[in-house]
C-alpha cells in the first residue's frame, strides 16, 4: 500500500515537474516572439551577425574575431526559412522591409528561451529543491536583459545555449556516477562533449566552460581514483571514457566546423585580405585563383611583396620624396617592387636561394630598396626605408640578405608558402611595417621601417605574390595551396591577433567589468532620438541587485558552514543535507560565475555589458540554491511545522512577486520604448532612472 | 636584594661559524670593487635621475612602481652627501665627482649579500640538513645573475631581499606557533613577515606575489587551526586577529607611511606636475602654487577663469578659442558654421581666459558681494579677448563627426541662431546646491538646447587648428569620462566693464590669499592611480625579452661596456645553476605527481613527516617560483630578463630540497649513497667553473680578448658586444 503511494506521489511528482518544465518553455518562448515580429529594423550587432548569416548564403569569404558556428547556424536558419541573403545590413535602425528575417530571429530567441529549462533543470538536479529551480526560472525569464539579448540575431543566444547545455549534461552526467557506463551516462557525457564544441565554436568565450567541465573532471577522477574498490583497470576506463567525449569528440566536431567553413565560404569576399597569399589563391574570384606563376625565385623576377601582419599591405613605392625634416629626403616607400639581378638578363636563369645578398629595384620608378641610419617618419627608433639610385645604380646601403623563416641555407625560394626577412646588411636591421598610417604626404599609406630590434613578428615577414619571369616554366598555384591542417592553424593566428587589436581609446567610454554586477550601465540596441522605437539592453536591476547581495551572502553561509563542519559541530541530517548542497552544489555554480567572469579583468580588449550574460546565468542559479538554502535554514529554527512552512512559502512567494512587478515596471526596455528620454522628466521612464549612468 | 652578585654573570653565545662565513662571503661577493664602473650603467640612468629629484626635494611619478625602492637609493644618496647635480642621460657616462658611487650602490649590494645567508636559514627553517642549508646558500653566492643585479644602483636585489626576509620570517613565526605561541620573538617574527611584505610591495609591485603566496599560506596554516578541537573558540579567535592585524593592517599602514615620506620629501614642483590635477600641483612649491596662490575660492558671476580638461591625456590643455575660424569646408568636403574656433591648448595663453556670465543680466564683473554660481546654475561662458559666446549646434565636429561642433558664435545672421546657454553640473558635489570651486570642483558643462557634454576628443586639428585639441559637445554621452570634465584653474574677479580694461586685466598676473591643501588620503589616491593607470608609449628595447626565453637563458642584458676597452658587464645567469634549477623542479613535479597519485591509491612510499616536509618546502620554493614567474605571461608590458631574478632566487633553493630527499629516500644503500654524494660535489664544482668562467663580464674586469669575449658566446642568442677593430 505504501509502495503504491509512493510511487503515485513520485509519478505526481513527475508530472508536476513535467508541467512546470513546459510552462516555463511556452511561456519564455511566448515573452520572446511577442517582441520581434513587431520590431522590423535591424538593431546594434545584428548588422555584423545577420551580414555575416548573408555571407554563409552567398558563400563570399569573410573575417570574423570568432569560431564560425554561430554564424553559420544564423546563416542556416536564414536559409531554411526563405531568406535571400540580400539585405545589405549597413546600419542599425535600416528597415527590413519584404526581408525574410523571422527565421534568424526566431532561431535566436528559440534558443535563448531553452536557457530557461535547462537552467530549471540543473538547479533542480543540483539541489533537489523545486523552489530554488522555481525562483531560477523566474530570475531568467522576467529579466529584461536576457530577453533583450536573445531577442535579435546575435551570437549570444547560441552561445548561451550550448553553454547551459554543457553544464546540465555535465551535472546530469555526475547524477549518474552511480550507474557508469550505462546509456544514460554516455549519452549525458557525451552531450557534454558536443555541446563544448559548440560553446568554443560559437566564441572563445566558451573557453570557460570547458575549464569549468575540465576542473569538474579532474574532480571527479580523484574521487574515483581514491575508491580503492575500484581496480585500476576500471579506473582507467574511466579515464578512456572521459578522454573520448570531452576531449576527442569535441577536438573532431570543432575541426569539422572549420572544414565546413571553409567548405562553405568557397568565393572571394571581404576577409581575403586578412588571410595569407597562399589562402587566397583558393577563392573563386579572387586575383589569385587559378594563376600560374613561376614556383621559385630567381634573379631578374618581377614580383610583389605582401607583408604577414594582419591585413598586410603590398611593399610600395612612388615619385614623391619624402618631405622636409622627415629624415633624408629621398623617395618614400610606403607599403611593388621588383627583383633586380646582379646578372646580366642574356646569362642563364639563376635561382635566388636562402642567405642571398641581393638588390631590388622598383620597376616604374627604378630606384633601388635603401635604408639608412635616419629615424623612420613615424617610429622614431627605426631606421627610414627610401627608393635610391637612379636605373639601379645606388650604393652599399641597397644591399639586402634574404632569408626563409625555418629554412637552411641554400634551399630555394617558393613564391607564397616562404615566409621571407629582409635584412639590411650594412646596418643589420630588417624591413618591416610599423602599422602605423603615415600623414596625408604619405598618401595615408602604412609606414614600411628597417628595425633594428631583431625580433620574429610577422610585421617583419614577407612572402612573394606576383612573378613574372619569363624564363621560368608557370606552374598553377594550386600546387602549392596550404593543406587542412594549415589553414585551420593560419585562421586561428588571425583570430587571435584580431582579438587583440580590438583595444579601447583613450578618450573613449568604455564599459568595465565592474560596471556589470551592478548593472551600471546598459547598451542602446536601437534608436537614439526622442522619435525613436528604443530598445535598451539592461539587466531587471531588482533581479540583478538580488544576485549580486545572494553572492555576498552565499558567501557568508559557505564560511559559516565549512568553519562549523571543520570545528566538528554535530549537524541534523537534514542540515547536512543542506551543508552539501550549499557546499558542492553552490560551489560548482560559484566556480563557473568566477571563470565565466573574473578573466574579463585581465583582457586588454575592448568590454561590453554583453559580456557579463553568461555569469549572470549562473549567478542566477546561484540566487535560487542560495535563497532556498537559506530560507530552508530559517525554517529550520522554527519548531512549529505550519508557521516553517509559512516562512518558508512566504519568503519565496515575497521573492517571485517582488521578481513580476519589477519586470511589470522594467518590461519597456526590452519590448521597445518611444517618447521623451527617461532623463526628462516628462517621460513614464522618468521614475525608473534609478541610476544617473543608465539612458533609456 | 643584591642576589644576582651572588652567581657569576655567564654569557654563553652561540655563533653559527658558517653562517657568518656565509655572510662574510655574500658581503665579499656583492661589494668588492663596487666603485667599478664609475660610469652609468643600465638602469642606474632610470633612477639615477629620481635620486637626483629626491635631493632636491622636487616632485615626480613614476609609473614602474612605489617609492620606497627609490626613496632607499635615494637615502644612500643622501648618507654620502650627493647633492643631485648630475645629468642622467646616456648609459654608460663618467660619473663626475660629486656622485658618492659607493653609497650609491651599497644598498642594493648589502641587500643582495644578506640573501646568501637569509637561503641558508630559510631552508634550515623548513628541516633540511644543515649541508643543504649550506648548499642552498653557496648557490645564491655563486649566480652572476644576481650579483650583477645586486651590485649596481637597481631594484631587485632590495626586492629579493625583502622577499626572502617575509618567507623566513613567516617560517620562524610558524615553527614557533606549536610551542610558544604568543611569546615575544612569536609575535616578533610575525610582525616581521608583515613589515618585510610590505616593504617587498613598496620596493615594486612584483612583492605583491610573494605577499600573496604567504597571505594563503597563513590561511592554510589557520584552517589546519580551526580543525584542531583543542584549541577554544577564543583563543582562534585571537590568532586571527593577530594575523589579520599583522599581515594585513600593518602593511597597509606602513605601504601608506612610504607614500606619506615621498609626499613629505617632494615638496618642490617639477618636471612631472602636469600629469596631475590642478588640486594637487596647486600644493606644490613653485609652479601652479605660485600662480594660484590667493585665488577667490567660489566662482561667481563675472569671475574670469581658465578652464583645465581633468583627463590631462594625451597632454594637459586648457579651453581656448582665438579669432582663426573653422575653414568652411574641411579636407574631406564637410562643411563647417565657419564661426570661431575653440579648442583645447596645451600652454599658458591669454586666450585660455573665459569670463561666467549670468544670462540674464549684461554686466562682466563681479558684483559686491559676488553672487556664487551653484550646481545646476545656467551660465554663458564669453570668450575674454574675443568677448565671444561659447556655443554649440547641431554641425558635425571637424574630426569627430559624429559628435557636435563647439565654436565662439559669430552671428553671421544665418540660419544658425545662438545656443550659448551651459548647465553647470559640479561631478563631485557633496549635495546639490554645492558652489562651484575654484581648483577643487570638477565641473561638467551640459548644453542646454541639445544636452550635449563639453568634451575633449582627444584628436588633434589639422594645420588650420593650429594642431591644437579638438574640444566637442557629445551628443551620446556614455556616462562619466574625466575627457568631459573640467576645473577652473586660475581665476579672479572681474572688475572692468570696459573691453581695454578687461584686456589690461586679462594680462594681469591673479593675486589674493587662500590656501587650498589637499589632504593626505586624497593626494595619495591620486598619486596611486596615476602610478597604475599611467602608461608609457609601447617601447621597443634592444634586450627586452618574453617569459620563455628565460627559463632557458636565451637572452642576456648588456648593462655596460667599456668605450675602449673590450671590459663589459652583463646580465647572465650561472648556467649550470640555472639548468639545475629547471631540472630540481620538473623533478619535484613528476616525483610530487608520483606521490600523490600512489597515496590515493593508499601505497605511502615516504613517511608522513618526510611528505609534510617535502610538501611545505615545495609550497614556498616550487610555489615563490610559480608566482613570480607564471603572472608574466599575462603581462602586456615590456619585459626584462631581470624580472625573472624573484622567481629564480626561489627555484635555486628548490635544488638542495630535491638533492636531499634524492638521497634520503631513494637511495636506499650505503654505496649508492656514497655515490650520489661524489655526484653532488662534481655537480657542484661544475657551478663554480661556471660562476668563474662567467665572472669577467659579471664584475666587468679582467678585461677578456676578442677570443676569450667570442669563447663565452655559449648561445648564439646571447648577445656579447664584440667591438668592430
Amino acid at each position: 500500500m505504501t509502495v503504491t503511494l509512493k510511487t503515485i506521489k513520485s509519478i505526481s511528482k513527475k508530472i508536476l515537474l513535467d508541467f512546470f518544465l513546459t510552462l516555463f518553455s511556452i511561456v519564455a518562448d511566448w515573452l520572446l516572439w511577442f517582441v520581434f515580429c513587431c520590431c522590423v529594423f535591424s538593431s546594434w550587432d545584428e548588422t555584423h551577425f545577420g551580414k555575416m548569416g548573408s555571407y554563409y548564403i552567398n558563400r563570399t569569404f569573410f573575417f570574423d574575431v570568432h569560431p564560425p558556428l554561430g554564424k553559420m547556424l544564423i546563416g542556416l536558419a536564414g536559409y531554411l526559412s526563405g531568406y535571400d541573403g540580400t539585405f545589405p545590413f549597413q546600419k542599425p535602425g535600416d528597415r527590413y522591409e519584404q526581408h525574410n528575417y523571422v527565421g534568424m530571429r526566431g532561431f535566436c530567441a528559440f534558443l535563448g528561451s531553452c536557457l530557461v529549462p535547462f537552467a530549471y533543470l540543473t538547479v533542480l538536479e543540483l539541489s533537489k529543491s523545486l523552489p530554488a529551480a522555481l525562483l531560477t526560472a523566474f530570475i531568467l525569464i522576467f529579466d529584461t536583459g536576457c530577453i533583450t539579448l536573445s531577442q535579435y540575431i546575435l551570437l549570444d543566444p547560441i552561445l548561451m545555449f550550448f553553454l547551459m547545455g554543457a553544464v546540465l549534461s555535465m551535472v546530469k552526467c555526475n547524477s549518474c556516477a552511480d550507474r557508469p557506463f550505462s546509456a544514460s551516462w554516455w549519452f549525458w557525457l557525451s552531450l557534454t562533449g558536443v555541446s563544448l564544441a559548440g560553446a568554443m565554436g560559437v566564441k572563445f568565450v566558451g573557453l570557460f566552460v570547458v575549464l569549468l567541465v575540465g576542473l569538474n573532471t579532474i574532480y571527479d577522477l580523484w574521487d574515483l581514483l581514491g575508491n580503492l574498490s575500484l581496480s585500476l583497470v576500471m579506473f582507467g576506463k574511466h579515464l578512456l571514457a572521459r578522454v573520448l567525449c570531452l576531449i576527442v569528440l569535441p577536438l573532431a566536431l570543432y575541426t569539422a566546423m572549420f572544414a565546413v567553413h571553409f567548405a562553405v565560404l568557397n568565393r572571394s569576399g571581404p576577409g581575403d585580405g586578412f588571410f595569407s597569399s597562399a589562402f587566397q589563391s583558393q577563392l573563386i574570384g579572387n586575383n589569385l585563383h587559378n594563376v600560374s606563376v613561376p614556383e621559385h625565385l630567381a634573379y631578374g623576377s618581377v614580383v610583389t611583396m605582401k607583408n604577414l601582419r594582419m591585413a598586410g599591405g603590398y611593399l610600395h613605392s612612388h615619385w614623391h620624396l619624402y618631405p622636409e625634416g622627415v629624415g633624408a629626403r629621398q623617395q618614400q616607400v610606403g607599403v611593388l617592387w621588383c627583383y633586380s639581378d646582379l646578372s646580366d638578363p642574356s646569362s642563364p636563369v639563376e635561382f635566388v636561394r636562402h642567405g642571398d645578398i641581393i638588390r631590388l629595384e622598383h620597376k616604374e620608378t627604378s630606384r633601388n630598396l635603401h635604408s639608412h641610419q635616419h629615424e623612420a617618419p613615424l617610429t622614431r627608433k627605426h631606421f627610414q626605408v627610401t627608393g635610391y639610385g637612379i636605373n639601379g645604380t645606388g650604393d652599399s646601403n641597397d644591399f639586402w640578405r634574404i632569408e626563409v623563416v625555418g629554412r637552411r641555407t641554400g634551399q630555394l625560394i617558393k613564391v607564397l608558402r616562404s615566409q621571407v626577412r629582409l635584412t639590411h646588411v650594412a646596418t643589420g636591421c630588417i624591413l618591416g611595417s610599423s602599422g602605423k598610417t603615415l600623414p596625408k604626404w604619405g598618401w595615408e599609406q602604412v609606414e614600411v621601417t628597417c628595425t633594428p630590434y631583431l625580433k620574429e613578428t610577422p610585421n617583419s615577414l614577407w612572402n612573394f605574390e606576383d612573378h613574372i619571369n619569363p624564363k621560368l616554366p608557370n606552374i598553377s598555384l594550386d600546387v602549392l595551396k596550404p593543406s587542412f591542417a594549415e589553414i585551420l592553424l593560419e585562421s586561428h593566428m588571425v583570430m587571435i591577433r584580431g582579438n587583440s587589436g580590438l583595444k579601447p581609446k583613450d578618450n573613449e567610454v568604455t564599459s568595465k567589468p565592474w560596471h556589470w554586477p551592478i548593472n551600471y550601465q546598459g547598451l542602446r540596441f536601437s534608436g537614439v532620438n526622442e522619435t525613436d522605437y528604443r530598445v535598451y539592453l539592461l539587466g531587471n536591476p531588482v533581479i540583478w541587485w538580488l544576485n549580486l547581495v545572494t553572492i555576498g551572502l552565499y558567501l557568508l553561509i559557505t564560511v559559516a558552514t565549512a568553519v562549523a563542519l571543520k570545528r566538528g559541530v554535530q549537524l541534523t541530517s537534514e542540515l547536512k543535507e543542506l551543508s552539501r548542497v550549499v557546499l558542492r552544489a553552490g560551489g560548482q555554480i560559484t566556480l563557473g560565475w568566477l571563470l565565466h567572469y573574473l578573466p574579463f579583468f585581465m583582457m586588454g580588449r575592448v568590454l561590453y555589458f554583453h559580456h557579463y550574460f553568461p555569469a549572470m546565468l549562473f549567478s542566477s542559479m546561484l540566487t535560487g540554491i542560495t535563497w532556498d538554502a537559506l530560507l530552508k535554514f530559517c525554517a529550520g529554527f522554527l519548531s512549529c511545522s505550519t508557521t516553517a512552512r509559512r516562512v518558508y512559502g512566504g519568503g519565496f512567494l515575497a521573492l517571485v512577486l517582488l521578481i513580476l512587478y519589477s519586470f511589470y515596471l522594467f518590461h519597456p526596455l526590452s519590448y521597445g520604448m518611444i517618447g521623451p528620454m527617461a532623463s526628462n522628466p516628462s517621460s513614464p521612464m522618468a521614475g525608473l532612472r534609478w541610476m544617473d549612468s543608465w539612458e533609456f | 636584594m643584591l642576589g644576582f652578585l651572588k652567581e657569576p654573570v655567564v654569557v654563553t653565545a652561540k655563533i653559527n661559524v658558517s653562517l657568518v662565513a656565509l655572510t662574510v662571503m655574500g658581503l665579499m661577493s656583492r661589494l668588492w670593487g663596487l666603485c667599478y664602473p664609475r660610469a652609468v650603467v643600465f638602469d642606474e640612468v632610470y633612477y639615477g635621475q629620481f635620486v637626483s629629484l629626491y635631493m632636491k626635494r622636487i616632485f615626480f611619478v613614476d609609473d614602474s612602481g612605489p617609492p620606497f625602492g627609490h626613496m632607499l637609493l635615494a637615502l644612500g644618496g643622501y648618507l654620502g652627501g650627493f647633492d643631485g647635480n648630475f645629468l642622467w642621460n646616456r648609459i654608460g657616462a663618467e660619473y663626475s665627482m660629486n656622485v658618492p658611487v659607493w653609497s650609491l650602490r651599497l644598498l642594493p649590494a648589502l641587500a643582495g649579500a644578506l640573501c646568501v645567508p637569509l637561503a641558508y636559514q630559510i631552508l634550515a627553517e623548513l628541516h633540511f640538513s644543515h649541508c643543504a642549508a649550506l648548499g642552498a646558500a653557496l648557490l645564491i653566492l655563486l649566480e652572476n645573475s644576481l650579483i650583477t643585479q645586486s651590485r649596481f644602483m637597481l631594484l631587485e636585489s632590495i626586492l629579493i631581499f625583502f622577499i626572502l626576509l617575509g618567507v623566513l620570517s613567516y617560517l620562524k613565526f610558524y615553527n614557533l606557533q606549536k610551542d610558544s605561541a604568543f611569546s615575544g620573538s612569536w609575535w616578533f617574527w610575525l610582525l616581521l613577515t608583515g613589515v618585510a611584505c610590505s616593504c617587498a610591495v613598496g620596493v615594486k609591485y612584483m612583492g605583491l606575489f610573494t605577499y600573496m603566496l604567504l597571505l594563503t599560506t597563513a590561511g592554510l596554516h589557520f584552517w589546519h587551526m580551526i580543525g584542531d578541537q583543542n584549541l577554544s573558540n577564543v583563543s582562534l579567535l585571537c590568532h586571527f586577529l593577530a594575523r589579520g592585524l599583522a599581515l594585513i593592517i600593518i602593511p597597509m599602514g606602513l605601504y601608506l607611511s612610504f607614500f606619506y615620506v615621498h609626499l613629505a620629501l617632494l615638496y618642490r614642483s617639477g618636471p612631472h606636475d602636469q600629469i596631475m590635477t590642478s588640486a594637487f600641483q596647486a600644493s606644490l612649491e613653485g609652479g601652479l602654487a605660485r600662480i594660484t596662490q590667493g585665488q577667490p575660492l567660489e566662482v561667481a558671476y563675472g569671475s574670469q577663469i581658465t578652464l583645465r580638461n581633468v583627463l590631462g591625456k594625451p597632454m594637459q590643455c586648457w579651453l581656448h578659442s582665438h579669432t582663426n575660424t573653422y575653414p568652411i569646408r574641411y579636407e574631406n568636403g564637410r562643411g563647417s558654421s565657419h564661426q570661431q574656433q575653440v579648442t583645447c591648448y596645451p600652454f599658458k595663453d591669454v586666450n585660455n581666459w573665459w569670463i561666467v556670465k549670468d544670462p540674464g543680466m549684461q554686466q562682466l564683473v563681479v558684483s559686491n558681494p559676488p553672487r556664487p554660481v551653484r550646481h545646476g546654475h545656467i551660465v554663458q561662458l564669453v570668450h575674454g579677448i574675443t568677448t565671444r559666446y561659447l556655443n554649440t549646434h547641431d554641425v558635425a565636429a571637424p574630426l569627430s563627426p559624429h559628435s557636435q561642433e563647439v565654436s565662439c558664435y559669430i552671428d553671421y545672421n544665418i540660419s544658425m541662431p545662438a545656443q550659448n546657454l551651459w548647465r553647470v553640473e559640479i561631478v563631485n558635489r557633496e549635495s546639490d546646491t554645492d558652489v562651484w570651486k575654484t581648483i577643487l570642483s570638477e565641473v561638467r558643462f551640459v548644453h542646454v538646447n541639445t544636452s550635449a557634454v563639453l568634451k575633449l576628443s582627444g584628436a588633434s586639428l589639422p594645420e588650420w587648428g593650429y594642431r591644437q585639441l579638438e574640444v566637442v559637445g557629445e551628443k551620446l554621452s556614455k556616462g562619466y569620462h574625466q575627457s568631459m570634465v573640467w576645473n577652473v584653474e586660475e581665476h579672479r574677479y572681474g572688475k572692468s566693464q570696459e573691453q581695454k580694461e578687461r584686456e589690461v586685466e586679462l594680462h594681469s598676473p591673479t593675486q589674493m590669499d587662500i590656501s587650498k591643501n589637499l589632504s593626505f588620503m586624497a593626494k595619495f589616491t591620486e598619486l596611486q592611480w596615476k602610478i597604475l593607470t599611467l602608461k608609457n608609449e609601447d617601447t621597443e628595447h634592444k634586450y627586452s625579452s618574453s617569459a620563455l626565453d628565460w627559463i632557458t637563458m636565451d637572452t642576456n642584458i648588456a648593462y655596460w661596456l667599456h668605450p675602449t676597452s673590450g671590459a663589459q658587464i652583463h646580465l647572465l645567469g650561472n648556467v649550470a645553476t640555472w639548468a639545475s634549477a629547471n631540472a630540481a623542479a620538473l623533478v619535484y613535479l613528476c616525483l610530487s605527481l608520483w606521490y600523490l597519485l600512489r597515496r590515493r591509491r593508499k601505497i605511502y612510499d615516504i613517511p608522513e613527516d618526510a611528505w609534510q616536509l617535502w610538501m611545505s618546502a615545495g609550497g614556498i620554493c616550487g610555489g615563490g617560483w610559480a608566482v613570480n614567474y607564471l603572472p608574466f605571461f599575462l603581462m602586456e608590458k615590456t619585459l626584462f630578463l631581470y624580472h625573472y631574478l624573484p622567481a629564480v632566487t626561489f627555484q635555486i633553493l628548490l635544488i638542495p630540497v630535491v638533492l636531499q630527499h634524492l638521497s634520503d629516500h631513494l637511495c636506499r644503500s650505503v654505496l649508492l649513497k656514497s655515490m650520489f654524494s661524489a655526484l653532488v660535489v662534481a655537480w657542484f664544482s661544475w657551478v663554480y667553473f661556471v660562476y668563474c668562467t662567467f665572472s669577467p663580464v659579471t664584475y666587468g674586469q679582467p678585461v677578456l680578448a676578442l677570443a676569450e669575449l667570442r669563447a663565452l658566446r655559449w648561445k648564439d642568442t646571447w648577445n656579447i658586444l664584440i667591438r668592430k677593430q
